[in-house]
């Protein structure tokens, strides 16, 4: 990642996620920054916030300020704090059988920076999963009432991947998840990256912490199984939502606030595991 | 030919042993490279690699928890 400001915007939109994952609003968000004052430009730190406060802006919030300390690297993030009813809040467990799974971003992060890491950016194009990566997770602001209750649990993909984090949302044992894999959205050449073994370290750690709990993993293309242990950077959110609203959730997400939104898979009667 | 070449990527961190073993595939014609990684995560890209390149791979672990990877066409 050169670009400072890119950076920011990506930082803040993985920030603010954690409100909009539990249906609330953003209301005040810290910057809280490491930087070594001695050896980068303080133009760089400049273009790193304005990027960060774009974002908070465009998530309806205020920047109160924050804290920052000299640090041997660049570091940025912030402390985000908002509001959502009692009653409506999207808690991460409380999916029902029936219920369909839907993903608001497609995957592949962890796959990209490898990518870039390696000077073999050309195998994709960056710049949907730059885009992705910076566009807020803000699907509670353009939900009426109805819609809103449809949810019936929800949290967004980061480091733990696509398997970590559904595994999170069967974690009471009620339910299971069987995933549709050729539903399974990846940005456009991260499949050739996993295929050239230009995986991140945190795709294996999270491929032996997760594996046993999905049924049916290896009869999956491996490529594909990369996928779902590739870790997120700002990742898209995982809703389960009852099947009566799933298609005019899905129809309000693609047309606008989260365009690539796909339906995954669906939920069923049993115990915590996640079908293949 | 039975010439070998070795790829020593010990204390490389990903993806750096993988691109050095791409580099050593692409010029090796026909002949066995072996290499040396020290992280699982190493030992299956380089494998996942060769296997996507049409090599076949074989690894065993020797003493220091040092992978020795054998790859021949």
């Amino acid at each position: 990642m050169d670009d400072p400001e890119l950076w920011g915007q990506i930082a803040a939109a993985n920030a603010l996620s954690d409100v909009f994952a539990m249906g609330g609003k953003p209301f005040v968000a810290l910057n809280i920054v490491g930087f070594p004052v001695h050896c980068e430009p303080l133009e760089l730190l400049e273009a790193v916030l304005k990027g960060g406060q774009s974002k908070v802006i465009e998530a309806g919030a205020v920047l109160a300020g924050g804290h920052s300390v000299e640090d041997e690297e660049p570091k940025y993030g912030l402390a985000v704090f908002g509001e959502a009813e009692k009653a409506k809040i999207w808690r991460v467990s409380g999916a029902r059988p029936g219920d369909v799974l839907i993903l608001t971003k497609p995957l592949g992060t962890g796959l990209c920076t490898t990518a870039i890491k390696a000077g073999m950016a050309d195998l994709l194009d960056t710049k949907p999963v730059f885009d992705s990566m910076a566009r807020l997770n803000d699907l509670p602001r353009h939900l009426d009432r109805e819609l809103h209750q449809s949810i019936h649990a929800c949290t967004d993909v980061t480091g733990f991947g696509l398997a970590g984090h559904l595994l999170d949302m069967l974690s009471g044992y009620r339910v299971d998840c069987r995933l549709d894999p050729e539903a399974l959205p990846a940005f456009k050449g991260v499949l050739d990256v996993a295929d050239l073994g230009l995986i991140p370290a945190g795709a294996y750690r999270n491929r032996e912490l997760y594996s046993s709990r999905i049924d049916n993993l290896e009869k999956a293309p491996l490529s594909l199984q990369d996928l779902l242990f590739d870790p997120q950077t700002s990742g898209g959110l995982l809703l389960a939502v009852d099947p009566e609203a799933a298609q005019a959730f899905l129809e309000l997400c693609q047309s606008g606030c989260a365009p690539e939104s796909r339906a995954i898979g669906r939920f069923l009667d049993g115990t915590g595991r996640i079908r293949f | 030919m039975t010439d070998k070449i070795l790829v020593d990527a010990r204390g490389l961190s990903c993806p750096q042993p993988v691109l050095e073993t791409k580099a050593a595939l692409e010029s090796a014609r026909g002949n066995t490279v072996e290499v040396l990684v020290d992280t699982v995560t190493s030992r299956e890209n380089v494998l996942r690699l060769a296997s996507r390149m049409n090599w076949k791979g074989t690894w065993e672990e020797t003493q220091e928890g040092t992978f020795r990877i054998t790859l021949e066409k």
